[in-house]
């Protein structure tokens, strides 16, 4: 078994090598071959799992990868329960997307390539969850963010999504750029870049605390770039120019997870620091704040799915943020179970957006949807499901890990974080019923040669399970003091004894109440904007009083804008200035000069050459009477 | 009155200046290579003296090498001018000139 963990991401670069090689000529073949080598890794992931409840890790060293001098790396893969529940949501959760996609992408030129990428994007995110040492780990990590590019820019026809996709990836090599600084600092420091040995050495060896400090900080801005925090966000709400199920593997499975997973499986470095634990926390929680209100005020159907990926992102950085400054393991295993569970709904949504794409012919305004659960009533009755989930209303699954990540910032004596927490989670109970009330509910505003029509039962099934996983997701762990994922995951982190405090010394329930009641409030507010009879008009008055914040936040907060004004535009200005005045005047010049000033003497010299014999004859006389008269000069 | 060392240099500068003139002032090729051969033969005289007078043999083997070369390009020029003149229908050096820019 330990050697065939290659095989969990081996299985799905092979279906990708194959797609790739002959995939014009297997057509249709293509979405079942690429569904079942990502199945497969499921299968391999569910017997590792399966393994490892009976030792404490699996892990296997294939060769040395690299060796020079004294840097030696091992191609090595390690499994341990985090790996192995994040192999899960991977290989899961990908299944599920690569099975919609057979349906989604039926009548694509292309599908072929697309199912090669899709399987490449799984097999890098498992090899970077399955990494022994910070190497492979980033091997997987760029490889990633190869797939987000080819998969976003995937109808590269379109400019917007060449755009997006040059976008991904031009900001998470800002990313990446940190966390390759942070790798250098710790080959530097501890001499090795095996994540077993450095983790052993960091709470022993003494360094600096500036260096303690950067070397966390520089990781966490690879993984804000990864997944999507402040200040490297604003990639993804144009990723959602790709395909709609590139879309859910993107938010729920792969690529935005590796952010929350690095810091969760390096927590040991964020630990030294304070300070770096701490800028998690911030980070994340100014995230999920700013994401959140962006997402109210937009009218695309994936693009408020896109933000609140963002926010929800946020919830989770905040969890392992919590978890280093603190220490306690319960945190992590928050963020982690926050993970696992967004997975689900966040999928869900996703790919039931997909499907009212489907059926609406593409339209992705919810301005022009209404009432469409009468006619898609498997979507709308599933994606009802993840927007209760993601509400956090009992007893689905958004419900345990929210209550989970808030009971962790209390403890861990954060109230400003609780109370931020508590109403983000209002905020995201607002857009999403907003969401929902516009697409499926009310009355329809489609154009009238529209005829919506449920998807292919390819696409449902996937949602039905999704749905299941949403509602029943929860259950993995009921309480966070002890629950199954809890104990499962414990010795990743070390168990510590955590006090458990509640917010004014209420009882657990009573808090548990509020912020649901918190959400369901939001829900209230949210129908009677947008459902009830007269929620124009309220609307209406609703606007008149945010005037200003309403404009802000449907423009994102300029942050774009100043993006644009703060890099893109002197960027090009200093391209353009390069090119068109050095490049031409002084570089162009310089090689154009050598040239002409070759030419030039040439054109003198060559007249000599005349073709001649008797003037040759005479040059070499003159010349050989030179010579010899001036050897006699000198004999003398 | 004996013939010295003297007199044969002197002959053997008198053929070489000969030769070197006819080279230059004659456009004839063939003159020309006989102008060549007659230099060539003035240095061998030049070298066959100073070895009499160092009563020595390096001289009269470099003698040797001058003649096998002189045999050998003879060959090679002969032939070139005479692929030259079925061509041209002349001699003349000064109208083969098209070896220039």
């Amino acid at each position: 078994m330990v050697a065939a963990l290659a095989l969990i991401p081996g299985l799905p670069f092979a279906g990708a090598a194959v797609l790739l090689l002959f995939g014009k000529r297997l057509r249709r073949a293509s979405g079942v071959i690429a569904s079942s080598m990502i199945g497969a890794s499921f299968g391999l992931s569910l017997m590792a799992l399966g393994e490892l409840m009976g030792e404490k890790l699996l892990g296997h060293s294939y060769f040395e990868w690299i060796s020079a001098g004294s840097f030696k790396v091992n191609f090595e893969f390690v499994v341990d329960p985090l790996t192995v529940v994040m192999l899960l949501v991977v290989t899961g959760i990908g299944t599920l997307i690569h099975i919609y996609s057979i349906g989604y992408m039926a009548t694509d030129e292309r599908r072929s390539t697309f199912f090669a990428y899709l399987n490449l994007f799984a097999g890098s995110m498992l090899v970077l969850v399955m990494a022994a040492n910070f190497l492979v780990l980033f091997l997987g990590w760029e490889l990633v963010g190869l797939c987000s590019y080819l998969l976003i820019s995937f109808w590269n026809e379109r400019p917007a999504a060449a755009a997006a996709g040059k976008k991904a990836f031009l900001l998470n090599r800002v990313g990446d750029f940190g966390f390759l600084i942070a790798l250098f600092l710790i080959y530097q420091t501890y001499g090795t870049l095996d994540m077993a040995d450095v983790f052993a050495q960091t709470p022993v060896k003494p360094i600096a605390a500036g260096l303690a400090a950067a070397i966390p900080i520089l990781m966490l801005i690879g993984a804000a770039g990864k997944s999507a925090q402040i200040p490297l966000y604003v990639w993804l709400p144009d990723a959602m120019e790709g395909p709609t199920p590139v879309s859910a593997l993107i938010h729920a499975a792969t690529m935005v997870t590796a952010g929350v997973y690095l810091v969760a499986r390096a927590h040991v470095l964020f630990e030294a620091s304070q300070l770096a634990a701490g800028s998690v926390v911030v980070v994340g929680i100014v995230t999920a704040a700013l994401a959140a209100t962006i997402a109210i005020a937009q009218d695309d159907i994936k693009r408020v799915l896109a933000y609140s990926t963002i926010s929800q992102l946020g919830y989770m950085f905040v969890a392992v943020g919590v978890g280093a400054m603190t220490g306690s393991p319960l945190a992590y295993i928050a963020g982690i179970f926050h993970l696992v569970t967004h997975a689900f709904f966040k999928a869900l949504l996703f790919l039931g957006a997909g499907s009212v794409m489907h059926a609406t012919g593409d339209e992705t305004d919810m301005k022009k949807m209404g009432g469409l659960l009468r006619a898609l009533p498997i979507t709308g009755a599933t994606f009802i499901f993840g927007w209760l989930a993601i509400s956090g209303v009992p007893p689905l699954a958004g419900f345990f890990s929210k209550e989970a990540i808030l009971s962790v910032a209390w403890e861990a004596g954060l109230p400003a974080v609780w109370v931020a927490g508590v109403l983000i989670s209002g905020l995201t109970a607002f857009y999403m019923s907003r969401q929902v009330f516009l697409t499926f509910f009310g009355t329809s505003r489609l154009p009238a040669e529209v005829t919506p029509h449920e998807s292919p039962s390819s696409m449902t099934s996937v949602l039905r399970s999704l749905a299941f996983l949403a509602a029943a997701g929860g259950f993995i762990n009921l309480t966070l003091h002890g629950g199954r994922l809890t104990r499962f995951l414990e010795p990743v982190f070390g168990h510590r004894e955590t006090g458990s405090a509640t917010p004014l010394g209420l009882p657990e329930w009573v808090v548990s109440a509020f912020v649901v009641s918190v959400s369901l409030a939001a829900i209230a507010f949210a129908y009677s904007l947008y459902l009830r009879p007269g929620a124009e008009e309220r609307r209406e008055r609703a606007k008149a009083m945010f005037e200003p914040l309403v404009s802000i936040v449907r423009n994102k907060y300029y942050v774009d804008e100043f993006y644009n004004l703060a890099f893109v535009v002197p960027g090009k200005a200093l391209a353009s200035a390069l090119a068109f005045s050095f490049d031409t005047g002084v570089i162009d010049r310089a090689v154009n000069g050598t040239g002409g000033l070759v030419m030039a003497t040439a054109a003198r010299l060559r007249g000599i050459q005349t073709g001649l014999v008797r003037r040759y004859v005479m040059a070499m006389f003159v010349g050989a009477v030179v010579i010899v008269g001036l050897l006699l000069a000198t004999l003398r | 009155m004996t013939v010295g060392p003297g007199w044969y240099l002197t002959l053997s500068a008198l053929l070489f200046t000969i030769g070197a003139v006819g080279v230059l002032v004659r456009r004839n090729v063939i003159v020309m290579f006989m102008c060549i051969e007659l230099m060539l033969n003035a240095v061998n005289l030049t070298l066959v003296t100073f070895d009499r007078m160092n009563l020595g043999l390096d001289g009269q083997v470099s003698v040797f090498f001058v003649l096998v070369v002189a045999a050998a390009e003879v060959v090679v020029g002969l032939a070139i001018i005479v692929s030259i003149f079925r061509k041209r229908a002349s001699a003349d050096a000064d109208q083969v000139n098209l070896l220039k820019w």
